[in-house]
């Protein structure tokens, strides 16, 4: 068992890993740059295919019209709650094991989103058309519906994005700092210098920063829970069969959740071994988040039981239907996947010697985002092949070629994007480990001082 | 009287909190407790209790920003649809109070969020310049104590700094 941070670590060694990962990572680095890159390329050269001949190279049509563009939203949308949830709930709950990765965890968040928001964009299909989603007015003064859970949702994932990535910076302050102090001059030098703001640790810095910090994380936990309510909204606000549920808004929060540890494993493994930090990204925290993971699979498969319940027991005939044929028609496969995949591979992170196991989380983690991504997919698609009227009941609009190579570029893109910040910024914040040596080792003293006194005081009571 | 400025670098917390008590024990002529200035690569919440309480003023940017975004947006959206005759509304009402609280909600904190950044900004004194009497040897893992005092001052202040084995003394004289 390998040990968690060690105590006695000193400070500039901190910082002289985390600068070092910024100059000379793993070879395995580039690697992951170039297929990422060729990913994107192929999600590009499917989009301009798609922009000049139409939608229907995507097969997209009524009444199947978003398809996999919008499910892939809904997963990329909920890969960044867990950026939240490290960096602000865990915060607030003081819960130090955090620090050495909230911070690829919240740049995760930032990288999603953006992703996300490319998706609202690509399945318009008509680009310009855009600002629809917008609260201003056309020509003829006519506003958007600010009754509709599409407004709200620009909105919604307007304000999240702008808020992570202000949270994201704003956290990142005092370490952009060391970057500057520590660097060798040249073009990043200058890029930190700027980024610092001057930041020079007085204790009137850090005392506002840390009311900011905790403000803004205040604000973050509402606000994400607030944007994957209004994603389901999306859904469950209209009259859909398998879709007019109520538990959709819980429903989606755990899962975003959900998807979102099991992102942080995939991408911790991959940092702690091409960015060298075994020291930092230690398997201790590994197994804390494994257990964090296990947690929410669970909340996350009771409220898929509910979902299924609630249309099973409700006696909406279109709505079992939808059921029925998820089970047991076309999508039949996927459907049992997801649930598989959600709900019975993560047992595998009870077990013990598998929640250090590196090869063996990896694994598990992928397969849970298979079956998260696969949730998405299970919600939007098969609503639409089998509505309300028999004439809509479509089998034949199976994503192309075309809609998963856009589906595929998007993990190209998030990867580029997310690569480029660790390459570029600390991925683990120095301060905050520091921090939390510092305080172990604080607390470790007066846990021995103490102890020495009530030796002392039982070797005097011995003396009388 | 010419000012001096004089930083003292430590090698820990404990060593720089012992001296700033003693300065703040001592009544030195020409040197005001208030200008002392620490700085260190991790936050100390401990050291209010030597340096004294020193306020931190964001959370009333955070108060203005959240109820003005949330006012805003609210006024905003209820004006638009107010002035929105281009589509009969079919006896729905033409405020729709629930759903409007949905954009209000987030625009509270949106608000919130932005100008208690803008407040951090403000109270933190950022963007700045780095003060000349800088080492960077206080982001890795010294703790810094800054002092402005008058020039007859400087010499007793850095004699308590050397008393608790300060690594370092720059000294820079200036207004």
């Amino acid at each position: 068992m390998e040990k968690d941070i060690r105590e006695s670590i000193e400070w500039a060694k901190i910082n002289g890993d985390v600068l070092k990962s910024l100059e000379s990572p793993r070879p395995l680095f580039w690697v992951i740059l170039v297929v990422a890159l060729s990913m994107f390329g192929v999600g590009v050269g499917c989009e301009v295919y798609q922009y000049q001949i139409g939608m229907g190279v995507a097969n997209l049509n009524n009444p199947q019209v978003w398809g996999l563009y919008i499910a892939t939203f809904i997963f990329w949308i909920g890969m960044s709650h867990s950026g939240t949830l490290l960096s602000a709930i865990l915060h607030l709950m003081h819960a130090d094991w955090r620090k050495p990765i909230y911070r690829f965890a919240e740049a995760m968040t930032t990288f999603s989103l953006m992703t996300a928001g490319l998706f609202v964009m690509v399945h318009l299909g008509r680009l310009w058309q855009f600002y629809y989603a917008v609260p201003y007015p056309n020509e003829r003064w006519v506003w958007p519906n600010f009754q509709s859970p599409l407004l709200w949702d620009a909105m919604a994932i307007f304000t999240y994005l702008s808020s992570s990535v202000i949270f994201l910076f704003i956290g990142m302050i005092p370490d952009l700092a060391i970057c500057r102090d520590h660097l060798h001059p040249g073009w990043r030098k200058k890029l930190y210098t700027v980024l610092a703001l001057g930041w020079e640790g007085t204790d009137r810095q850090w005392r506002n920063f840390r009311v900011t910090y905790l403000t803004v994380a205040c604000f973050l936990i509402p606000l994400a829970v607030s944007v994957h309510s209004i994603v389901a909204s999306d859904f469950a606000m209209s009259q859909q069969p398998g879709w007019h549920v109520t538990s959709f808004p819980p429903y989606f929060v755990a899962g975003a959740l959900y998807s979102g540890c099991a992102a942080i494993i995939t991408l911790f493994v991959i940092l702690r071994y091409v960015f060298k930090f075994e020291e930092y990204m230690t398997l201790p925290i590994l197994k804390k988040i494994v257990r964090l993971t296990f947690a929410i699979a669970m909340v996350w498969t009771y409220l898929n039981a509910v979902e299924f319940a609630s249309v099973w027991y409700s006696h909406d005939e279109a709505s079992k239907a939808v059921l029925i044929q998820k089970a047991t028609g076309i999508y039949a496969p996927f459907w049992w996947m997801m649930n598989f995949c959600g709900s019975v591979v993560p047992f595998v992170m009870m077990i013990k010697r598998f929640q250090t196991s590196i090869p063996v989380m990896f694994a598990v983690s992928l397969l849970l985002n298979l079956g998260m991504w696969l949730e998405r997919w299970m919600i939007v698609s098969p609503t639409f092949s089998h509505g309300y009227y028999p004439y809509l009941w479509d089998n034949n609009q199976w994503p192309t070629l075309v809609q998963w190579g856009i589906v595929f570029g998007s993990f190209g893109w998030f990867t580029l994007l997310f690569m480029g910040f660790c390459k570029l910024f600390p991925s683990v914040s120095m301060y905050e480990v520091k921090e939390m040596v510092y305080h172990r080792s604080l607390a470790n003293k007066h846990v021995e001082q103490s102890l020495t006194m009530n030796v002392n005081e039982l070797e005097e009571k011995g003396a009388h | 009287m010419s000012q001096h400025h004089i930083l003292a670098l430590f090698n820990n917390f404990d060593e720089a909190e012992a001296a700033v008590a003693e300065l703040r024990a001592s009544t030195i002529k020409g040197f005001s407790f208030d200008d002392l200035i620490m700085k260190s690569p991790i936050e100390h919440p401990e050291v209010e209790s030597v340096l004294g309480e020193r306020s931190a003023n964001v959370q009333w940017f955070t108060l203005f920003g959240a109820l003005f975004g949330g006012i805003t947006a609210f006024t905003l959206i209820a004006g638009s649809q107010g002035n929105f005759f281009a589509q009969l509304k079919g006896g729905k009402p033409i405020i729709p109070i629930p759903a409007d609280l949905v954009l209000t909600y987030e625009m509270f904190i949106l608000g919130g969020v932005y100008i208690t950044v803008l407040g951090f900004l403000i109270c933190a004194g950022l963007p700045a310049r780095r003060s000349k009497l800088y080492s960077s040897n206080v982001s890795e893992d010294q703790v810094g104590l800054l002092v402005k005092v008058e020039a007859s001052a400087a010499a007793t202040i850095k004699s308590i700094f050397t008393k608790h084995q300060a690594l370092e003394i720059q000294e820079e004289a200036g207004k």
